[in-house]
């Protein structure tokens, strides 16, 4: 067994923190030029404007790119072959998340007593933790901090067999042209199809960190990601919903089997701060 | 055109912005979210005296994140404003004049806007590095044990914005939808 410290899982993810929320990824960065380039509308070209050089002040000055620097969304793939030492592994991201947050002054979102208290924990802890325990002896560890607005634009639905592909095409286009300027435009959109009721929606997170470019990513359904981004951007939504060609930037699908009896669908919405970073111990 | 403006609105100020008007906008802007609007609203109801003057004045739906040293304030840019509908009629009552946010208010906030002479604005959301540069001071004058969600009071200059809601009832989100929306071809 190869012993891994969680003392590096806590430092690395104390690092993830911070640097997710001050760089925007290349890919987005290229997104945001093409459509200041290419898109027709004046008032898009002047949102894409500003949202290149708000990211060039966020990492020139090392500070995050939106204010809100969202829930720690933290993905571990957990070699089979790893012995964890030195403590407990979701104490450890705990703290690396409390320390990246302190001191990056990033700001703390998460309350507890979600349904009457809503008392700020002080150190944006508890991270939402997803565990998988793969084969190997390498430990993955993906930050993906994920702001309120665009989740709260998200959808799942149980829909019948029946509705097929034509029916999960038209449910993920209306929860995204339904957001309008909500979740911040351009988005970027997470579909999951299939497995069950949570399933779904964890695929539809987990599509969110895959890349947007069509070179670059591993398509299940690479067509009906085609259709349905071209479908959104013919709403007229554009960036921050002040009308315009680019309304999402990428529309990501993974799938899941599922029951007989049952299709799920989850749309999980990411506004144009896509930030997610992973390291490999 | 980029029409400057200052706080406080009056009446006349706010009658001259039309839905997708640019403007620029310099004075004092408070800082209020979810938790202190609940807490501005139960004041209200208690017939009790605001923090804040809320007559002429502009909220600006903002948590911002902490100040680096040497900083004013941390990134602060709009967040999503339908939250605060349930709330904004009573501040409409007694002279609240702007708001500044992003996303889509409800048809009952915009029709208040037109009986009260009051406007919405939108900033570009998640260009918050960028928007801090336009706040030269800040001062938090309630609610501090908020955090993020305390009320601050905002010295800011040249705040770039865009005139969502008008008090002529129209709306920057569905102009913008008419005009770049693509039909389908029957």
């Amino acid at each position: 067994m190869r012993q891994v410290d969680v003392s590096t899982i806590r430092d690395e993810v104390a690092r993830l923190s911070q640097e997710t929320n001050y760089y925007l990824d290349e890919e987005i960065l290229a997104a945001f030029e093409k459509g200041r380039d290419e898109d027709e509308s004046s008032a898009a070209r002047a949102v894409f404007e500003q949202l290149l050089e708000n990211a060039r002040i966020a990492a020139e000055e090392q500070v995050p790119m939106c204010q809100d620097t969202g829930t720690a969304v933290v993905f571990v793939e957990l070699g089979q072959e790893v012995e964890l030492v030195g403590g407990y592994l979701e104490d450890a991201i705990n703290e690396g998340v409390s320390r990246g947050y302190t001191e990056g002054y990033l700001r703390k979102s998460i309350v507890e007593g979600p349904a009457d208290k809503r008392k700020n924990t002080g150190d944006n802890t508890p991270a939402v933790i997803h565990t998988r325990i793969v084969p190997g002896d390498q430990v993955k560890i993906t930050l993906a901090p994920k702001g309120g607005g665009s989740e709260n634009m998200s959808r799942i639905q149980m829909m019948k067999p029946a509705d097929g592909r034509e029916g999960i095409k038209d449910f993920v286009v209306k929860t995204v042209v339904e957001a309008g300027p909500n979740p911040c435009p351009p988005v970027i959109v997470g579909v999951g199809i299939g497995g069950n009721f949570e399933k779904a929606a964890q695929l539809a997170k987990e599509a969110l960190l895959e890349p947007i470019n069509e070179e670059e990513k591993d398509s299940e359904m690479p067509e009906l990601e085609r259709e349905i981004l071209e479908e959104i951007n013919k709403s007229g939504v554009g960036p921050q919903g002040f009308g315009g060609r680019t309304t999402a930037l990428g529309v990501n699908i993974k799938t899941y089997p599922c029951h007989i009896a049952s299709l799920p669908v989850a749309v999980n919405i990411n506004c144009h701060a896509a930030r997610h970073q992973s390291v490999i111990l | 055109m980029t029409k400057k403006i200052s706080t406080p609105l009056d009446d006349e100020t706010v009658a001259q912005l039309k839905a997708g008007d640019k403007v620029l906008l310099s004075g004092t802007v408070y800082t209020a979210r979810d938790a202190a609007h609940e807490r501005l609203i139960k004041l209200l109801e208690a017939g009790e005296e605001l923090p804040i003057e809320i007559e002429g004045a502009v909220i600006y739906y903002v948590g911002p994140a902490p100040a680096k040293p040497g900083y004013v304030i941390g990134p602060a840019g709009p967040t999503t404003s339908y939250r605060m509908d349930p709330y904004t009629p009573q501040l409409l009552e007694v002279g609240l004049k702007g708001m500044i946010g992003k996303g889509s208010r409800s048809r009952g906030i915009r029709d208040l806007l037109q009986k009260h002479k009051a406007v919405y604005f939108g900033a570009v959301g998640g260009a918050a590095a960028l928007i801090s540069s336009s706040i030269k001071e800040s001062e938090v004058v309630a609610y501090e044990d908020l955090g993020t969600e305390a009320i601050r009071r905002l010295k800011v200059e040249d705040f770039p914005l865009m005139v969502v809601d008008d008090i002529n009832g129209d709306d920057l989100y569905e102009q913008g939808v008419e005009k770049y929306k693509i039909k389908q071809e029957v």
